[in-house]
């Protein structure tokens, strides 16, 4: 999909320690309105950090960042309503069920009740969940749980939606299914940051920013990354700057 | 306003869902009011005692058998060797000796004055001191007698002595379990709070949700609201079960204002609940939550006054206790409960509440931290 040219997330020089350890070191780059941007990194480069700040989680210790057109030191708050955020750890209520949470979380960010009701319909259709609309969320397996929490990360329509390591420890078929919702929110105008350790899953990003050690070694698309480092895949590519 | 609301009802809901949180709620004062009330109690019954008798005349009998006659004492392992019967205070089978000397009887009416000895176990210097007293009254009793069998009319005229009449005020009966309960019932409501909402935060953090809600545009004093009123309105209502289960069971007195109780518990739940979120803020996993509640609510209670009195503890001790909200709740209850006072009487520990509610609820709001 053609991204526009808008900027939406900016960064520059974004420094994070933690005593003496440098998570992350002067890290540059712009997600440009209505992309999917993939930010990748083996364990510890740093990604996590990174997003954490940008969704307002963490300070920084210095450098200059704007989200969603907002702030990130001045405008916190303006920023929250803006963007939805899916963690790593699982993020929903196990003792609440499917409907509850989503009513919890619509609730928390303003919408109205029958709104509320509205889109879990819609939504339980979407994702074929009607029978489960009010069980545990215990009692339903890790992949609808995913797709559930990335559903919630999105059901106040944010302008961006950061997901950390949305697909781990998720089977193929239903990581091919999950791409296919970060597509149709794409789609539907949300821009995308996305953690993730699977290159296979780089190859669907638009732009791709490596990191290592705290650093972004390589920022650009799949396919230009692919040409510059002589490779077939992103695996290699990544190999490649990993072991540099 | 209506992210509050939306937090309350998740809030309940999860508390209704768990399973061991209902007979919590509802058993959990029942057993705690009909066991402790019961069982701590400072009334001494079956102190047992261990009779030497060396004198074996009609008198000493006599005196023995007025301990003998008392539902107080138990007499056991008599012996006619004193080192015996220290043997057996020291291996903890007796709890007092008597020691009635060669020549009791004979010294009582020649010389009109004899001596006996008691011998009390005082580990428990509490307990000691109340088996001297039971004691000392058999003695005195039996003294009275003696001297009213032996009299000479001139022996007489000197026992005219000023009598004093008891008259107890406030629990007439001197019922134990009058003046327990409505401590125990301060007891009930601080665990459950105190346990309530010092597990809340913390188990947000232990299974990752609080970062959802952190990046949310929800506001520190909206989501501790959220947190706190739950709990409130779960702590008001154990409060009034409580009661009725007081009522019921030990008909306990209430001469008070019942709603001047209940406007100082809301005070107090108050400062309760914003202790444990304060709990909840500086621990990050929910064992550790739980003991440093234990270990607060442990200091708390057993300086609030509920099973020794404030005042027989040293000064320091007394200042130190203007930190304790436990006390300042136990006091009110007895006042209001049981003497029937009214506000301006229990007014000085109302407002000692409201300034600790006013600073513990800042500082949680203060402590909380939506960005690390």
């Amino acid at each position: 999909m053609p991204a526009a040219t808008e900027n939406i997330i900016t960064v520059k020089d974004l420094v994070k320690k933690f005593g003496s350890f440098v998570a992350n070191d002067h890290l540059t780059f712009e997600v440009k309105r209505g992309e999917i941007f993939g930010f990748l990194g083996a364990n510890g480069a740093g990604k996590t950090t990174a997003i954490k700040i940008l969704c307002g989680l963490s300070y920084p210790t210095s450098g200059k960042m704007s989200v969603a057109g907002f702030d990130i030191y001045t405008q916190r708050e303006k920023v929250k309503k803006n963007i939805g955020y899916m963690s790593q750890r699982f993020s929903l209520y196990d003792d609440l069920t499917v409907y509850e949470n989503i009513r919890f979380y619509g609730g928390i960010y303003g919408l109205r009740r029958k709104e509320i009701d509205t889109r879990t319909h819609a939504l339980m259709q979407r994702l074929g969940f009607e029978s489960a609309r009010d069980k545990l969320i215990r009692d339903i397996p890790l992949g609808w749980k995913q797709k559930l929490a990335f559903s919630v990360a999105i059901l106040h329509n944010p302008k961006i939606v950061f997901l950390d390591e949305p697909t781990g420890g998720v089977d193929p078929i239903t990581r091919r299914q999950f791409w296919d919702m970060i597509y149709e929110a794409a789609h539907e105008g949300i821009t995308v940051f996305v953690t993730t350790h699977y290159m296979d899953e780089a190859e669907y990003c638009d732009r791709v920013s490596i990191m290592v050690d705290g650093r972004i070694a390589a920022l650009d698309t799949p396919d230009n990354l692919k040409k510059q480092f002589g490779t077939f895949s992103m695996n290699e590519v990544f190999i490649k700057l990993a072991r540099a | 306003m209506r992210t509050i609301l939306f937090i309350i009802q998740k809030e309940f809901l999860q508390v209704f869902r768990n399973k061991s949180m209902l007979p919590i709620i509802f058993i959990l004062p029942i057993v705690q009011l009909i066991i402790l009330v019961n069982a701590a109690t400072y009334e001494m019954k079956n102190i047992r005692v261990s009779v030497v008798d060396l004198d074996l005349s009609g008198t000493s009998r006599k005196l023995v058998s007025k301990f003998q006659g008392s539902p107080f004492y138990l007499l056991k392992n008599s012996s006619f060797s004193y080192k015996e019967a220290e043997n057996k205070m020291k291996q903890g089978k007796i709890d007092m000796i008597l020691q009635i000397p060669m020549g009791f009887e004979k010294k009582l009416l020649t010389e009109s004055h004899a001596n006996v000895q008691f011998v009390i176990n005082a580990i428990n210097g509490q307990s000691a001191g109340l088996t001297n007293a039971y004691s000392t009254m058999i003695l005195l009793d039996y003294n009275r007698e003696v001297l009213i069998e032996n009299a000479n009319p001139s022996m007489l005229g000197g026992l005219r002595s000023i009598q004093t009449d008891y008259s107890y005020w406030y629990n007439p009966k001197l019922n134990y379990k009058t003046y327990m309960v409505p401590g125990i019932l301060v007891l009930l409501v601080t665990i459950i709070g105190l346990l309530l909402s010092g597990m809340n935060i913390v188990r947000e953090m232990e299974i990752g949700t609080i970062e959802q809600i952190n990046v949310t545009p929800i506001n520190k004093i909206q989501f501790i609201a959220g947190k706190l009123i739950p709990f409130w309105i779960i702590g008001m209502f154990e409060l009034a079960f409580g009661l009725s289960v007081g009522k019921l069971l030990f008909n306990i007195p209430m001469e008070g204002n019942l709603g001047l109780i209940f406007l100082s518990a809301s005070v107090y739940l108050f400062v309760i609940l914003s202790f444990g979120l304060l709990i909840s803020t500086i621990t990050h996993t929910q064992q550790q939550a739980m003991l440093v509640s234990f270990f607060f609510m442990v200091v708390f209670i057993l300086m609030s006054g509920l099973f020794t009195s404030i005042e027989s503890m040293p000064k320091w001790a007394q200042n130190l206790d203007r930190l304790n909200p436990v006390m300042y709740f136990i006091k009110i209850m007895r006042m209001v409960l049981l003497k029937g006072s009214g506000f301006a009487d229990i007014s000085p520990h109302f407002w000692s509440l409201v300034v600790y509610a006013g600073c513990s609820l800042s500082l949680a709001i203060l402590r909380y931290r939506k960005v690390s």
